[in-house]
């Protein structure tokens, strides 16, 4: 092992290149073609099939496998993308093993599922790799709708009123539209900038304005994009951090778990982002896993991954703790944090265990921690926004918001899980419903 | 994107996909789902006399399945519709008011005179269908009775049938053939010669499917009993294929118009069948397999092929492999080829090796790290390792070429064309001019 990698302290480098190129490369590799047809092969073909239901965005699942069957992954793909326009990331990133795959009925069978993920991905890949883009604009209709927000709900949303003939701005207040697809999802999950590149694709229906570094709230309020556009719809996503409300809270080396890995997936040279040795990661949803791992794979010894209650109920998946433990992540339950030690930089985090019930037990541990990412939860970030209900903005179906004329979807909107497909769904609906009101 | 819709003997349809007549087509609820799934047209279950006839009451079905349970034939022993005729001709009219754009043919079979026929062409014609099929081919119980493939097999039957429908009405007359013949290009020509505007076939090939071990009886049994069934699905589809093959490229029956049948279960199986000259496909296991759904990637797959091939419609498919089936005397003696095992692609099984060591020319070699490889020396390129290897495209025929030796024969090969009739093994061999 490397001297640096024992090193004290959050420092860059503590893995060779190399090491760090197979951390980081793709977790679920493409499919070949043999693969794909022994894989496609598998499915049943079900009436009424339990996966596509299972599918937020309820994508032909069957019928998209058997066209990979009969050697057509071009007419799978359009199959997938007619209902979910990022289905290419979507193959990556979604948890299948509680969606789509949990509900095939080889699952029940054979407890071995059809890999649709992996098969989705395969027929998307190999349009886009062709550099087709299946979808062709209705004719102009002289609308034009704001989309706020270049994440899975914006994309999805301003994709469909595009292939409508409607004519869409997406303002997004980052640099690069993608939302959390470039921002926030596991860099092995979606490599060789793929975000970047999906969002290119998409692009391609044309009718499309992107303008980033453009925020709502910032650079422009919601009343003025009303006045200048027909619709207005809301895909901000989850801004705000929660805070754990500790002393100590302050002290270098503790973050957002977020914020770490946006700066990762920016990052040109991984070598060169500064990790700890000790990293403590308090949360037990998707974002804690993928801080904890990535971590891990950054170089850092000792990860550990702490969360308040017990495994079965983390948000992050069975699969995914399993991802986590064997890469090394030890995950500790049922404990909360009480406070963080240190001398302006973190030195520990003093733990306490709870029942299941979060009822105090009165047994601490201190976990020795230079770097700490807090992966509580995030929030609706911003003022002056339609009414919400439980932190969230409040919908009615399709997305309809208290304010007339504005819709909302994906994280930001209130209902649904907070996952890259639901957002997608949301965004859809909410334009075939901007759609259904703009042409009455 | 290539234009899928067909016209068939002048009945059109969006595309070449029809039910086959068949339990899928047997009434009003099923035909007005496979509409809505989107099937070109149908073939409604052949109507009858009444008093309808019945079926038994216990298990129609046989199944000889693949790996993991997959449907790769099926029997049968239903007769033709056990509901009135009154019924059926009812709900005919009603569906195809409602779909004027979607072919309804109608299949018939009443006894060999020709008063019955003329009768029911009639009633048929009330209905507004797009034209009739004539079913001489049930193999099973129909035919016990003299109807079905009793008449099928029979050339005089089928031509004096046909002459007597073509008399007695105005609507297109489609013979559907049956397979259990010696020479299907005889029971064609009769069709042909009766007036007929098409032929369609396969029906269903006689068959058991397999036989009760415990109760010695053949599957489905019935209370201790079994009767030969009529095999369709997909592994009748290479019977059927050589058929309408045989059809299309003899001089005298090859412009009739022929409907494929048996086995059609994706795009490229219809695909095939069109290539071989069929106008259209039917379809009957596949939809009792799979449901009415699968003719979306029907659909899907064909178009995409078309647009691939840069054809624009389903016409510039049809019959395009008719000129390359030939006689085996006609094929080119110098296409020297060999197989090739692509190492990367090879997963070491083996079977390759055992198909070709036991029960080929003992041309593949395998050394003890398992690695296996071709002596061209031996290899005739009979195709067996292609076929058995579990990996599409690791092995391959690659054809040597022109000037270099094939090590087996010794002899340089040339790129010229030779066949049978001219080599000097072949006692009857005419000398090259
Ligand atoms: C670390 C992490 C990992 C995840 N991993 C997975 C995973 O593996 N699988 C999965 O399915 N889901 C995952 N998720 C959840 C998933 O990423 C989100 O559910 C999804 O991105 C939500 O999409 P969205 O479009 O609603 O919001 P976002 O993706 O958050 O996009 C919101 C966009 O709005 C912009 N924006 C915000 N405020 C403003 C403003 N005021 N003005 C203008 N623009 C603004 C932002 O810049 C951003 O581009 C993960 C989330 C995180 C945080
Ligand atoms: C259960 C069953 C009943 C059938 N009944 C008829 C029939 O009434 N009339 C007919 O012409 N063919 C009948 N057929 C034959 C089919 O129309 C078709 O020719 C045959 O099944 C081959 O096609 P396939 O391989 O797609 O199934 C029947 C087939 C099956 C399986
Ligand atoms: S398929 Fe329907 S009718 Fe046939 S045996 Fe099963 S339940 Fe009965």
């Amino acid at each position: 092992m490397k001297p640096n990698a024992l090193a004290e302290g959050v420092r860059p480098g503590r893995l060779d290149p190399s090491s760090l190129a197979e951390g980081f490369c793709d977790v679920h590799p493409p499919l070949t073609p043999h693969e794909a047809a022994v894989a496609a092969d598998r499915c049943y073909f079900c009436h009424d099939a339990p996966c596509i239901a299972a599918c937020p965005t309820e994508i032909d699942i069957p019928l998209f496998i058997r066209q990979i069957a009969t050697g057509t992954p071009e007419a799978a793909a359009k199959t997938i993308f007619e209902q979910n326009i990022l289905g290419g990331m979507c193959a990556r990133v979604c948890p299948v093993e509680t969606l789509c795959e949990q509900a095939c009925v080889r699952e029940t069978a054979e407890h071995e599922p059809v890999e649709i993920g992996r098969l989705q991905r395969y027929a998307t890949d190999t349009l886009m790799a062709a550099d087709v883009h299946p979808f062709e604009r209705a004719a102009a209709t002289g609308k034009r709708i704001a989309v706020v927000g270049a994440g899975p709900a914006g994309l999805a949303c301003a994709h469909r009123l595009a292939m409508k003939g409607h004519d869409v701005v997406i303002y997004d207040a980052r640099e690069k539209p993608g939302g959390l697809n470039e921002y926030g999802i596991a860099a092995y999950k979606t490599v060789d900038g793929f975000a970047e590149r999906e969002v290119a694709w998409l692009l391609q229906i044309g009718g499309i304005r992107l303008e980033q570094g453009r925020a709502l709230g910032r650079d422009v309020t919601l009343e003025e994009l009303r006045a200048d556009h027909d619709a207005v719809f809301l895909g901000t996503g989850l801004g705000a951090v929660n805070a754990l409300g500790l002393d100590g809270e302050d002290r270098d080396g503790v973050e957002d778990a977020v914020d770490f890995i946006a700066e990762l997936r920016q990052a040109e040279d991984l070598a060169a982002l500064p990790i700890g040795r000790d990293v403590v990661v308090i949360g037990g949803g998707m974002t804690a896993v993928d801080a904890a791992v990535q971590a891990k794979l950054l170089g850092a010894l000792n990860v550990t991954m702490v969360y308040r209650r017990g495994r079965d109920r983390m948000n992050a998946s069975r699969k995914e703790q399993d991802h986590a433990t064997t890469r090394g992540v030890r995950i500790v339950t049922n404990a909360v944090p009480v406070a963080v030690h240190g001398n302006g930089a973190v030195r520990e985090v003093e733990f306490e265990f709870v029942e299941d019930d979060l009822t105090p037990t009165g047994e601490r541990f201190r976990l020795t921690a230079d770097q700490v990412f807090k992966a509580i939860g995030q929030r609706l970030d911003g003022a002056a926004l339609p009414a919400t209900e439980r932190g969230k903005i409040a919908v009615t179906d399709a997305g309809r918001t208290s304010v007339d004329g504005v819709w909302a979807g994906g994280d930001c909107a209130a209902g649904g899980d907070d996952l890259t497909v639901t957002a997608v769904a949301e965004g859809r609906d909410a334009a075939e419903d901007i759609h259904a009101a703009l042409t009455r | 994107m290539a234009n899928l819709a067909t016209d068939f003997v002048g009945i059109k349809s969006p595309n070449p996909f029809w039910l086959a007549s068949a339990p899928p087509t047997d009434k009003e609820y099923n035909v007005r789902r496979a509409f809505e799934a989107g099937w070109g047209g149908v073939v409604w279950k052949t109507l009858g006399l009444d008093p309808h006839i019945v079926n038994v009451n216990g298990p129609r079905y046989g199944a000889v399945w693949g790996p993991d349970r997959r449907l790769l034939g099926m029997n049968n022993i239903e007769l033709i519709t056990d509901r009135p005729l009154e019924t059926n001709l009812e709900e005919i009219k009603a569906v195809k008011r409602d779909y004027p754009d979607r072919a309804m043919i109608v299949s018939l079979m009443v006894p060999c005179e020709e008063e019955p026929w003329a009768w029911i062409l009639k009633k048929v014609e009330e209905t507004g269908a797009d034209g009739v099929e004539l079913n001489f081919g049930c193999p099973h119980g129909m035919s016990e009775r003299g109807m079905g493939s009793a008449v099928g097999q029979v050339p005089e039957y089928i031509e004096m049938v046909t002459r007597w429908c073509k008399a007695n009405t105005r609507m297109p007359v489609i013979v559907k053939l049956t397979p259990n013949v010696a020479d299907i290009r005889k029971p064609a020509a009769a069709a042909h010669a009766g007036g007929a505007d098409a032929v369609s076939l396969i029906n269903t090939v006689n068959s058991i499917t397999g036989v009760d071990l415990d109760l010695f009886a053949p599957e489905p049994t019935i209370d201790g009993k079994g009767a030969h069934g009529g095999y369709c699905g997909p592994a009748v589809k290479p019977i059927a294929l050589n058929m309408v093959a045989e059809i299309k490229r003899t001089a005298e029956i090859g412009r009739l118009p022929v409907s494929g049948i048996g086995g059609v279960t994706t795009w490229r199986d219809a695909a095939e069948f069109l290539a071989l000259g069929a106008g259209n496909v039917q379809v009957c296991t596949a939809a009792m397999t799979y449901g009415f759904k699968v003719v979306e990637e029907m659909i899907s797959g064909l178009s995409q092929y078309l647009d691939e091939k840069e054809m624009d419609s389903v016409r510039d498919l049809v019959g395009r492999a008719v000129p390359n089936v030939v006689d085996w005397q006609d094929l080119n003696l110098n296409y020297v080829t060999k197989a090739r095992i692509d190492q990367d692609a090879c997963i070491k099984c083996g079977r390759c090796f055992a198909a070709c060591e036991d029960t080929s020319h003992q041309a593949i070699t395998m050394s003890p790290d398992r690695v296996f490889e071709v002596n061209d020396a031996e290899c005739v390129a009979c195709n067996l390792c292609v076929n058995v290897c579990p990996v599409e495209d690791c092995i391959t025929m690659v054809r040597l070429p022109a000037g270099e030796t094939d090590p087996r024969t010794g002899a340089v090969v040339r790129d010229d064309y030779a066949n049978w009739t001219t080599h000097p093994n072949n006692p009857a061999a005419k000398a090259a001019e």
